[in-house]
């Protein structure tokens, strides 16, 4: 059994993508993850990895662009408007197939906005931010043990489909401590014949692109890469029931929301109302069959995010509306206490959504 | 029978979709032909710019990848830190490595990168159909200086070697042209000692290439590389900037 330590959530990232055996961090400082350049900045020399501070977050998700090309398991993390300033990066992993792992450890927006958490970045993170068509695997933590081993899965994901794994976390998350174990295991090593390593004169030149001038190519293109997000919606999707059971409404909620709903849910239940909660782990692909499941059985639906209300349109999509869904919501770096989510959850239970 | 001339290895079979006269042909040649003759095709992995040369992925039979508009030596960046050793370049345009790409290529060169960059500055946006570039010179008429580019409205061209030279990072900066026989050859030297340079880890080499664009500066071929010698050199005069190890300097 390994060791449980106490770790900040950010650390707990960092030192999970170590693990994870990843070596080359390239990143640019932002308030609240600035922890995880800083524990890279300490490790990687040590252990013959590359820590390296870019002029910007596009040099740096660009610099991830080369290494994800060139076959090493690489990694970027920053925040809100830092994430903003990657998403051309985003764009070009995207279209050009490479794996790798982003962090945004959110904070409140839009424009410079804040340092308290937020998760006003859920449409960036799962509808795009960058151009074109592209979907990007996001992570939810909802805990420090979570950003570590969201943080391993990240990486055998992006590897796995080529792919832009995202861990969408919270300044709260990233900046509280909890125990955390990690499991003693060794990374896998997937196997990229497609990488940037020079010909060595013994085979074609392997070429990292996304120019197809052709519309034709460009169109099988994007086909092509949506068959493989099928693929994804169809065996990634994860997320956790609580007390779903006997549920005749539902919390929807994730990452640090999610841990508030759940003892508002604890506390409705001691109040005698059937209130259980879904927490969406992968927010794409969305745990789209979970929840249609459940639009058959709760009466309804209450989405509580820190955000003026983005994921709430996913949960009216993947119910078909069938069911009515309100929004609990803080903002700005806000967070809802357990009692506003209950008094939101008392009042669905009389019919006001 | 003796071979008397045949194309680089490091060259492929592609036609070259350049205009006619566009000296982008030999700029890739001489390319190619640096790397055949230090014999590190099989290791070498080149960065397409966005630009002309986007597609220069097609032409050269290295390993190869497209990056976005200026961003190709932070790319580059992002290779060498993983495979330092592979052997890495970048080819870009004025507007990208001066325009939108000036900061991925002053950090590049102030962190004395270990990689080549072949910076071919014809003074125009050729790929978008000739706008303004960085590099255009006073009074240039482009489609977007159509009454040539006045200095007190959009400031003055900028000379990236000079401006690299001043800096305490780079190993070597240099400007050469490819109008005549004899700055072709020079620029052959040079290119060719650039990626000796990063053979040898000395760090960040630039070579800055005046080129002609015929087809966007209107004029025939033969006019475009006049304009070079009668124009062009007075502002961007040829000659190395820097060269850490000429001063017998600190190269790591």
């Amino acid at each position: 059994m390994a060791d449980r330590i106490l770790m900040k959530g950010n650390e707990a990232i960092a030192e999970a993508a170590i693990r994870a055996g990843c070596r080359h961090y390239f990143g640019y400082p932002i308030t609240p993850q600035t922890e995880i350049a800083a524990y890279m900045a300490k490790k990687m020399p040590k252990i013959g990895g590359v820590f390296l501070q870019a002029e910007s977050e596009v040099a740096s998700i660009n610099m991830v662009y080369g290494a994800a090309a060139a076959g090493v398991r690489v990694m970027t993390s920053s925040s809100s408007p830092g994430v903003s300033l990657k998403a051309e990066g985003l764009s070009y992993i995207a279209g050009s197939d490479v794996p790798a792992l982003v962090v945004n450890v959110q904070r409140g927006g839009p424009g410079l906005g804040g340092i308290q958490p937020s998760q006003s970045d859920y449409f960036q993170a799962t509808k795009g931010g960058g151009h074109g068509d592209y979907r990007m695997i996001v992570l939810a933590p909802a805990s420090v043990q979570e950003m570590a081993s969201l943080t391993m899965k990240g990486f055998d994901l992006a590897d796995k489909y080529l792919i832009t794994s995202m861990i969408l976390a919270d300044g709260t998350i990233g900046q509280m401590m909890e125990p955390i174990t990690f499991e003693d295991s060794e990374p896998t090593v997937y196997e990229k014949p497609w990488a940037l390593t020079g010909t060595e004169c013994k085979r074609p030149h392997n070429v990292v692109n996304s120019l197809y001038l052709k519309p034709e190519e460009l169109e099988k293109k994007n086909f092509d890469r949506y068959e493989k997000y099928r693929v994804i919606e169809e065996n990634e999707p994860m997320w956790e029931e609580y007390m779903m059971e006997d549920a005749d409404l539902c919390v929807v909620a994730f990452g640090i929301a999610s841990r508030v709903a759940k003892n508002a849910v604890a506390e409705a239940r001691k109040q005698g109302i059937k209130v259980g909660l879904i927490r969406p782990i992968t927010l794409w692909p969305f745990p789209t069959k979970a929840l249609r499941a459940a639009a058959d059985k709760v009466k309804g639906f209450i989405s509580v995010e820190l955000s003026m209300g983005q994921m709430i349109e996913d949960v009216r999509l993947a119910t078909e509306s069938k069911k009515p869904v309100s929004l609990c919501n803080r903002a700005g770096g806000m967070i809802p206490t357990p009692d506003e989510v209950l008094a939101a959850i008392v009042k669905a239970e009389k019919g006001e959504f | 029978m003796a071979t008397v001339f045949e194309k680089p290895k490091s060259l492929t079979d592609a036609p070259f979709h350049y205009c006619p006269g566009c000296p982008h042909g030999i700029i890739h040649r001489l390319v190619a032909e640096a790397i055949d003759e230090l014999g590190i095709e099989g290791k070498t992995i080149g960065v397409a710019p966005v630009g002309c040369a986007v597609m220069a992925y097609d032409y050269f039979s290295c390993d190869m990848i497209e990056a976005p508009h200026g961003r190709a030596p932070a790319v580059a960046t992002g290779i060498k830190r993983s495979r330092p050793e592979n052997i890495v370049f970048t080819y870009q345009g004025d507007g990208d490595l001066a325009s939108i790409g000036m900061a991925e290529t002053v950090h590049s060169a102030a962190r004395n990168e270990n990689i080549t960059v072949i910076f071919v500055n014809n003074a125009i946006y050729g790929m978008t159909g000739g706008q303004m570039a960085p590099t255009s010179l006073p009074g240039q008429v482009t489609q977007t200086s159509p009454y040539g580019r006045d200095v007190n409205h959009c400031g003055w061209p900028i000379r990236v070697s000079e401006m690299l030279a001043t800096l305490e990072g780079p190993e070597y900066i240099t400007r050469v042209a490819v109008n005549n026989v004899k700055n072709v050859k020079n620029a052959k030297k040079a290119i060719k000692k650039a990626f000796q340079n990063q053979i040898e880890g000395k760090g960040f080499s630039l070579v800055e290439v005046v080129s002609a664009c015929p087809t966007n500066w209107g004029m025939t071929p033969k006019q475009a590389l006049e304009w070079i010698e009668s124009d062009m050199l007075p502002y961007y005069p040829l000659g190395v900037f820097k060269d850490r190890t000429e001063k017998g300097g600190c190269a790591q």
